[in-house]
């Protein structure tokens, strides 16, 4: 490349690629071959990867909708199991209420504890020792396999109290709750101070505060994660079978009765040999998997209304 | 040295018994001191402006006015505010009902995420204003000169607003729960010089009722609104080169900008730095 002048040479010629001067006009400059063909690697590459990921997800999907929307209508949504895996009847309404039951019980209990323990960390406990434990744990929690929370919930509660719904509910309140708690706080940290400042400016004492702007500020997010634990919960399989442990009868009772959840339902068909069963777990696993993409979905519209996030 | 121009605002004289009287007022950090023995006379139904330069400590002192530096964990005053006679940090206060009667407008403009009505009606909602809320509502805004631009939107959100009208609806929500004083804090240091003046003709509407302290970077803007000036400095420890505010002139804004008595003062008026 000629330069300009020789004082500037020793500096050009550190640079490949072409300079502007006389004589050049800015579209007649062209990076180098190699800089292009390496962008265009890269981009196909990063491109694969993602394809690569996306394949699994899309199989299982395509999958489960082909396998079960051939059992999946009306009466599958609204009959309970039949007392043998070859009839060719009946559905899951069983798991669904199962499920209803236990999540909803579940979510009553973790999501108003979940966000006032939140609320502790992030207003009140901060940076001390409590705060920091409590931290700690909840990212313990989220990480212990959910066997193990079946396995703590049989040995205290069904040991002494026999199978049943309040049982699933206690195992599945155990796994939303640090769920709800580290995502509430992400959110809780998001609302500004200068809102915080505000509201103190005008003579609110601190649970005003909290009540009145800090919660209702966070809330798009807050649903977010909770929608999430939800649907977490919704899709345990493991620590059901050792506190709810299933049943084909539809039934709405809290304790002292085992109880059907549709993960369970699913597992009941899968590992069976006849092909009726086999098609009602298609079509549960369809069920199953339509609740928690409507909740995931549902999460994503809440949040995406969300000034703090946005 | 610079000429600032005569101030159009007329100069309401300090006869009655101040507001706020700070005595040996210090403020730290944690061990590290912040603000050194101020003492000053605010006076009631005068805009009184603190100037300075950058670090000074002029947002630490107008929050002590109101008890909000407490909200910074490891925040430590010492010396008295007295707010009509009775210390604001003295023992059994809450600072609540101290920020009931001394309102603060910040820096940036923050209106609750909550519609028009709903920010302006918050204050007086949770201080248990029981009489008509509508008229409340018409009534602040039409003082902070924003009910013409939203009387026909209350419901939308305030984020929808300029950063102009956000402010003076900020203004709206303090003086709904019928503060004292208005404590603000670089008010318009986030607006455009036409939103400026706004606030500052609201500024000069609200002295009649209520006592105005303002800080603020703008020595222009002190000399136009403010009928008193407190002139705050950063002092340097040599040895640990640790720094802290301290009040070097405090006086009548004509005196301070046309006959400083500190060699400081002057300098800074004079745009010699800062």
């Amino acid at each position: 490349m000629p330069s300009l002048n020789t004082a500037a040479s020793t500096h050009a010629d550190r640079w490949t690629g072409a300079r502007l001067q006389p004589g050049l006009a800015l579209k007649d400059l062209r990076p180098s071959s190699r800089r292009v063909w390496r962008n265009r690697r890269n981009a196909i590459l990063i491109g694969l990867a993602t394809l690569l990921v996306l394949i699994p997800v899309g199989m299982i999907l395509a999958y489960i909708v082909a396998k079960g929307f051939r059992y999946m209508n009306l009466e599958f949504l609204t009959h309970s199991e039949p007392f043998s895996d070859r009839k060719v009847s009946g559905g899951f309404l069983n798991g669904l209420v199962g499920t209803a039951l236990m999540v909803g019980i579940a979510s009553a209990v973790s999501i108003p504890l979940g966000v006032l323990g939140a609320v502790y960390l992030v207003e009140y406990g901060k940076k001390n020792w409590l705060a920091k434990l409590i931290r700690f744990f909840a990212d313990v929690m989220t990480g212990v396999p959910s066997i193990f929370v079946g396995l703590f919930v049989y040995t205290a509660l069904v040991v002494h109290y026999g199978f049943g719904a309040l049982m699933g509910a206690a195992a599945l309140a155990i796994i939303m709750m640090p769920i709800v708690v580290r995502s509430t706080e992400e959110m809780l940290k998001l609302v500004p101070q200068e809102l915080k400042d505000a509201s103190y400016g005008l003579g609110a004492a601190k649970w005003t505060t909290i009540t009145k702007v800090i919660i209702p500020s966070a809330l798009p997010g807050i649903s977010t994660g909770v929608m999430l634990a939800i649907a977490r919960a919704a899709g345990e399989t493991a620590p059901l079978i050792l506190t709810a442990l299933g049943s084909l009868q539809l039934t709405a009772k809290l304790w002292n009765s085992p109880i059907s959840a549709l993960p369970l339902a699913i597992l009941q068909g899968a590992r069976n040999p006849f092909a009726a069963g086999q098609a009602r777990a298609w079509a549960g696993a369809l069920e199953l998997i339509i609740i928690v993409l409507v909740l995931t979905v549902l999460a994503r519209v809440i949040s995406s209304r969300s000034r703090l996030t946005k | 040295m610079n000429t600032v121009e005569a101030r159009p605002a007329e100069v309401t004289p300090a006869t009655e018994p101040p507001v706020f009287t700070v005595r040996d007022l210090s403020m730290r950090y944690g061990n590290s001191l912040a603000l050194k023995d101020v003492n000053m006379d605010i006076s009631p139904r005068r805009i009184t402006a603190i100037i300075g330069p950058s670090g000074c400590g002029k947002s630490t002192l107008i929050r002590c006015f109101n008890r909000m530096n407490e909200l910074i964990p490891g925040a430590r005053v010492s010396g008295e505010i007295l707010y009509h006679g009775q210390d604001i940090y003295g023992p059994g206060v809450d600072p609540v009902v101290v920020r009931r009667h001394i309102g603060m407008v910040f820096q940036r403009p923050n209106p609750f995420p909550k519609s028009i009505y709903d920010n302006v009606a918050f204050g007086a909602k949770i201080n248990g204003y029981r009489g008509d809320m509508d008229e409340l509502v018409e009534r602040c805004l039409r003082r902070a000169a924003l009910w013409d631009e939203v009387k026909s939107q209350l419901k939308k959100s305030a984020l929808d607003l300029s950063g102009g009208q956000q402010q003076r609806l900020c203004i709206a929500r303090a003086i709904a729960v019928e503060p004292d004083v208005i404590l603000m804090d670089e008010p318009a240091s986030a607006l455009d010089p036409i939103a400026t003046v706004r606030i500052e003709d609201l500024m000069q509407e609200l002295k009649k009722d209520y006592s105005i302290i303002i800080v603020t970077h703008n020595m222009q803007q002190a000399a136009r609104v403010s009928d008193e000036t407190a002139f705050l400095y950063t002092e340097v420890d040599e040895a640990t080169s640790h720094r802290w505010g301290i009040l070097v002139e405090f006086g009548e804004t004509s005196q301070i900008f046309t006959r400083p008595k500190d060699k400081r003062t002057e300098d800074y008026v004079s745009g010699r730095f800062g």
